[in-house]
C-alpha cells in the first residue's frame, strides 16, 4: 500500500494541534511548524501532539504533499506566497473581522476566493473550517458509524478536493464535496453549515444541493 | 492535598420572578449580596469576570470586590477574568493591590488575553493586536508583582524607568493567574512568566485539557519554576435536583450562546448537545448537589487540578435562584467534593 501523504500543520493554536492529532491517529505522517522556531512548541508537541514533528515552516511544506493552513487568517495575509508554491493547501481558516479587522476584500466574497488569490501557485482546497475545534475531535468516527457527521470539502481543482475528500474521510467524517471554492462559501461563518455539526444528508440538505452528482 | 472552590460571575444581569430584566444598578447590588453570601455559605474565593454588555454589565469588577471585602473577613477575591490586553497592566496592579489592602491581603487576579472582546474597541485597542497586547502586558504585570521599582520598556505602552508603583504590597506578591481557553502556546507563556494556570473549559470532554495540565508543570521545570497550581473553571447552576438546575439553566444558556455565537463561532447548542454536557463527560456542571460534586471531583482528579470556579449564573436568571444556587454550591457541593477526594 501506498504510503499516506505527509502533512505540515502550520499553526499550533487552538485548530492545529486538533487536526495534526487526527491526522497522526489516521495515519498519516505530520509535520508542526509556526512561525518561530520549533525549539518552542517542542514540548508542546511532545505532549499534545504526540507524534508529530516540530519543524521550522519552511522545511515542513518543503517536505510536504498537503500544508493545513490553522493560522489566524490576517497572519495568512503576511505570509509569503512562494512558500507554499506546487503545493496541495487546505484552508482551514476563517475570517473574523472582530479579530482580524475589517479587510475590504474579505467583507462579501469567499475568504477561501482570497487565499487562493494569493497562492497562484498553489491548489486550494477549503476544509475542517467550518467544525468548531471543540467539537472536530470528539465527533470523528469510522466509516460506516450510525453517527458519523459531514466535512464539507470545496475546491476548484478536483484531483486536489478528491485527496482532501479522502483525508476528511480517514480523519472520521463524511465528505461532502463542493465544486468550486465559490459553492464553499457555505461553510463559512454565518453559513448555512458554519458551526452545527450535520449527518450527511442532513449537511446536503442545509447546502441545497446534491453532492453524489458533483462526484 | 489542599483543594479549593470558587464561585464566578460575569455580573449575568438578573431578572426578576416575571422574567422582566432588572437595572445595572439592581444586579451589580445583587452581585454584592451574593458575594457576602458566598461566603456564609463557606465558598472559598469569589470571582468577577470583566465584560463590557447589557447582558453582563460588569466593566468594573474591582469596585464590586471592594464593597464584598469591606463586609466579609476570609473569602478570597478576584478577577475572573481582567482582559489585560486592553488593559493597562500598572492600573491593574495599583486596583488589585488596592483591592488586597482593603481585604487584608484577600486579592487575586486572572488575566486574559481576550475571550471577551467587547473591550478592545471600547477603549481603542484592535483585536488582531491582541497576542503582542497580552505577552508584553502579561510580562510587565509578572515584573510589577515582584514588587519594588519597576524598569520597562515595550511597544503596547510607555515605558518605565525605576518606577515605584504603589501601593506596595504588604508581604508576598497576590496570587495571579493566566486564564487560558484551549491555546497550547497560553499555557507555555503562563509557564514561563510563573502564573499560575487558569484553565477555562466551556464545553466538550473536560478531561481533554489533562495534557496541558501536565504540559504545563513539565514547562514549569523546563524553565526552572517550582510546581504552581491549576484552576478549573467552568458553568453550571446547581438546584434541589437534575430536572429543576437543568429547567432553569437550558432556557438561559441557549439564549446567551445564540447571542454570542455568531461572533464567537459557537454551535447553537440543542436539547441534544445540553444533555450531553450536562452528562458526565460534558463541560457543563448543571444539577443537583451530587451530581454536580460527582463531576468536579472526577474532573478534578482527571486533570491534575486543586481548585475549581463554578461559574454561576446566567442573564435572565432571578436573584432567589442564584442565592440557592450558591447556598447549595458552599454547603452541599464542596463538603461533598472534599470527602469524595479525601
Amino acid at each position: 500500500m501506498r504510503e499516506l501523504s505527509r502533512l505540515a500543520v502550520l499553526g499550533a493554536g487552538h485548530v492545529g494541534p486538533v487536526v495534526a492529532r487526527l491526522a497522526i491517529k489516521a495515519g498519516y505522517p505530520v509535520d508542526i511548524a509556526t512561525s518561530g522556531d520549533p525549539e518552542d512548541i517542542a514540548l508542546i508537541t511532545e505532549l499534545v501532539i504526540p507524534g508529530a514533528r516540530p519543524r521550522w515552516a519552511s522545511d515542513a511544506v518543503a517536505d510536504a504533499d498537503i500544508v493545513v493552513l490553522a493560522i489566524p487568517l490576517h497572519r495568512f495575509l503576511g505570509l509569503d506566497p512562494a512558500l507554499l508554491d506546487g503545493k496541495l493547501v487546505v484552508d482551514a481558516m476563517n475570517y473574523w473581522p472582530a479579530s482580524d479587522g475589517v479587510l475590504r476584500a474579505l467583507q462579501d466574497g469567499g475568504s477561501s476566493e482570497v487565499v487562493a488569490g494569493r497562492l497562484a501557485g498553489s491548489a486550494v482546497v477549503k476544509a475542517l473550517n467550518h467544525i468548531g475545534y471543540h467539537e472536530l475531535e470528539d465527533r470523528a468516527r469510522p466509516a460506516g458509524a450510525p453517527d458519523r457527521r459531514a466535512a464539507g470539502v470545496a475546491g476548484d481543482d478536483p484531483a486536489a478536493v478528491a485527496t482532501i475528500a479522502g483525508l476528511a474521510d480517514r480523519i472520521g467524517y463524511d465528505p461532502v464535496r463542493l465544486e468550486s471554492l465559490r459553492a464553499g462559501r457555505v461553510l463559512q461563518p454565518g453559513g448555512p453549515v458554519f458551526g452545527v455539526v450535520l449527518t450527511q444528508p442532513e449537511f446536503e440538505r442545509a447546502v441545497g444541493q446534491d453532492a453524489r452528482s458533483l462526484t | 492535598m489542599t483543594y479549593t472552590f470558587g464561585l464566578d460571575t460575569f455580573g449575568d444581569r438578573n431578572s426578576d420572578a416575571d422574567g422582566t430584566p432588572l437595572s445595572h444598578a439592581q444586579t451589580i447590588r445583587n452581585v454584592v449580596e451574593q458575594g457576602v453570601f458566598a461566603e456564609r455559605a463557606g465558598v472559598d474565593f469569589f470571582g468577577i469576570g470583566e465584560h463590557h454588555t447589557a447582558y453582563f454589565p460588569m466593566p468594573a469588577g474591582d469596585v464590586v470586590l471592594g464593597a464584598i471585602a469591606a463586609r466579609t473577613t476570609r473569602i478570597r477575591l478576584g478577577s475572573a477574568v481582567t482582559v489585560l490586553s486592553s488593559d493597562d497592566p500598572v492600573r491593574v496592579f495599583q486596583r488589585y493591590s488596592t483591592l488586597n489592602a482593603i481585604s487584608g491581603g484577600r486579592a487575586e487576579v486572572i488575566l486574559g488575553r481576550g475571550s471577551s472582546i467587547e473591550s478592545f474597541p471600547l477603549f481603542g485597542y484592535d483585536l488582531a493586536d491582541y497576542e503582542e497586547l497580552f505577552e508584553e502586558k502579561a510580562t510587565l504585570f509578572a515584573e510589577l508583582l515582584k514588587g519594588g521599582p519597576v524598569t520597562w520598556e515595550g511597544k503596547t505602552r510607555p515605558p518605565l524607568l525605576n518606577q515605584d508603583v504603589v501601593p506596595h504590597l504588604e508581604s508576598s506578591p497576590f496570587p495571579a493567574w493566566i486564564g487560558v481557553g484551549g491555546n497550547p502556546q497560553s499555557v507555555i507563556r503562563a509557564a514561563r512568566l510563573g502564573f499560575s494556570l487558569a484553565l477555562a473549559i466551556i464545553g466538550g470532554p473536560p478531561d481533554r485539557f489533562a495534557a496541558y495540565s501536565q504540559l504545563f508543570q513539565r514547562a514549569l521545570e523546563k524553565f526552572g519554576r517550582p510546581p504552581l497550581p491549576v484552576l478549573v473553571h467552568s458553568p453550571g447552576h446547581v438546584a434541589a435536583t437534575d430536572e429543576q438546575a437543568k429547567a432553569e439553566f437550558w432556557p438561559r444558556w441557549l439564549e446567551i450562546i445564540a447571542l454570542i455565537a455568531p461572533e464567537r463561532g459557537f454551535a447553537i447548542p440543542t436539547e441534544e448537545s445540553f444533555n450531553w454536557e450536562t452528562g458526565p463527560h460534558g463541560a457543563l456542571y448543571v444539577g443537583s448537589p451530587e451530581t454536580v460534586a460527582q463531576k468536579i471531583a472526577t474532573n478534578l482528579r482527571a486533570l491534575d487540578a486543586t481548585r475549581f470556579d463554578l461559574k454561576y449564573g446566567m442573564p435572565g436568571l432571578t436573584q432567589d435562584q442564584l442565592m440557592t444556587n450558591i447556598e447549595l454550591y458552599g454547603r452541599q457541593v464542596i463538603p461533598r467534593v472534599r470527602e469524595l477526594l479525601s
